[in-house]
C-alpha cells in the first residue's frame, strides 16, 4: 500500500526551518452525499495527522469532513538532529497507515 | 373496463413520489440545525476565552470555482520558542454542513507557524481561523469566500 506521499528535505543545516508536505489517498467520504437510488454513502474520513520527528510529536492535525479527498497538509520544522521524521494517519474505522522520511543533519 | 387497472399504478407512483418529496423536505432543515453557528464553534475552540484580532494571517483566495479542493495558508505571527509559541490552530466556516474544518497543534519545534491544507466549502462564505498562543490568549483572521460550484451536498445519481 503506497497510499501516502511526503516531502522532507533530504539533508539541511542545524537550526535550518525545512517545509513539510504529507498528502494521502482518501476519498474523505463526507457521509453527506447521496449515491444512486437515494442511498447515502456512508461517511469515512481520516481523523488525525500525527507527525513525529527523532521519537517526538511534533505536530497533529485533527481532520473534519470539510477537509478535500487525498488530504494535503504542509507545515515546519526546525532541522536539530539527523533522525527519521515519521507520520501516523488514522481514518474513523481505526484504519492506521504510516510513512517515513530520514534526515541528515549537518554542522 | 380496463381503464381503472391503468390509473391504478400512476397513483402509486405519484404516491411514492409525494413521499420521497416529503422525505427531503424534512431531512434538510434537521440537518441544518445539528450544526453550530460560527461563533459557537469558535466559543467550543477557545472555551469561551475573547478572541481578539490581529497576528494571524489567513489566505484563502477570495474567488473559488470549485469548492471541494480549495488551498488555504495560515501564518501565525509568532516567535515559537519554548515561551512564547502556538499552541493550537482552529479553522473554521460559517456554512458548511459542519463547522470545523480541522485542528492543528504545534509547538516549539516547528520554528515557524505556517500551515497549508486544502479544504471544501459548501457555499459562498466567511473563514476563520483562530490561534491559541502558549499564554493562553487567542487572535484571529477571516476571509470571505466566494464560491461557483459547491461541495459536501452534490450527489452522484
Amino acid at each position: 500500500m503506497n497510499k501516502a506521499l511526503v516531502s522532507v528535505p533530504k539533508t539541511a543545516k542545524h537550526g535550518d526551518i525545512i517545509d513539510i508536505r504529507a498528502m494521502i489517498a482518501h476519498p474523505m467520504e463526507t457521509g453527506y452525499r447521496m449515491g444512486p437510488n437515494g442511498v447515502e454513502i456512508p461517511r469515512r474520513i481520516i481523523t488525525r495527522l500525527v507527525c513525529t520527528y527523532d521519537g517526538e510529536e511534533v505536530f497533529i492535525a485533527d481532520f473534519f469532513p470539510a477537509v478535500s479527498a487525498n488530504p494535503f497538509v504542509s507545515f515546519s520544522l526546525i532541522a536539530s538532529t539527523s533522525g527519521t521524521v515519521g507520520f501516523e494517519w488514522t481514518d474513523d474505522q481505526g484504519q492506521t497507515e504510516t510513512a517515513r522520511a530520514e534526515i541528515v543533519v549537518s554542522g | 373496463m380496463t381503464e381503472p387497472a391503468t390509473y391504478e399504478p400512476a397513483l402509486g407512483r405519484r404516491a411514492v413520489l409525494a413521499g420521497g418529496v416529503g422525505l427531503i423536505a424534512l431531512a434538510l432543515p434537521a440537518r441544518a440545525l445539528a450544526r453550530p453557528s460560527l461563533q459557537e464553534a469558535v466559543a467550543g475552540f477557545t472555551g469561551g476565552v475573547p478572541v481578539n484580532a490581529g497576528r494571524v494571517r489567513l489566505a484563502v483566495p477570495p474567488l473559488v470555482e470549485n469548492g471541494n479542493a480549495v488551498g488555504v495558508t495560515i501564518d501565525v505571527e509568532s516567535p515559537m520558542t519554548a515561551q512564547s509559541h502556538v499552541r493550537r490552530i482552529g479553522l473554521f466556516n460559517e456554512k458548511n454542513p459542519q463547522a470545523d474544518f480541522a485542528v492543528f497543534r504545534l509547538g516549539p519545534r516547528n520554528g515557524r507557524a505556517h500551515i497549508a491544507t486544502r479544504i471544501r466549502l459548501a457555499t459562498s462564505q466567511t473563514v476563520i481561523a483562530v490561534a491559541e498562543l502558549s499564554d493562553g490568549t487567542y487572535w484571529s483572521s477571516e476571509a470571505n469566500v466566494i464560491v461557483t460550484l459547491a461541495a459536501c451536498i452534490e450527489d452522484l445519481s
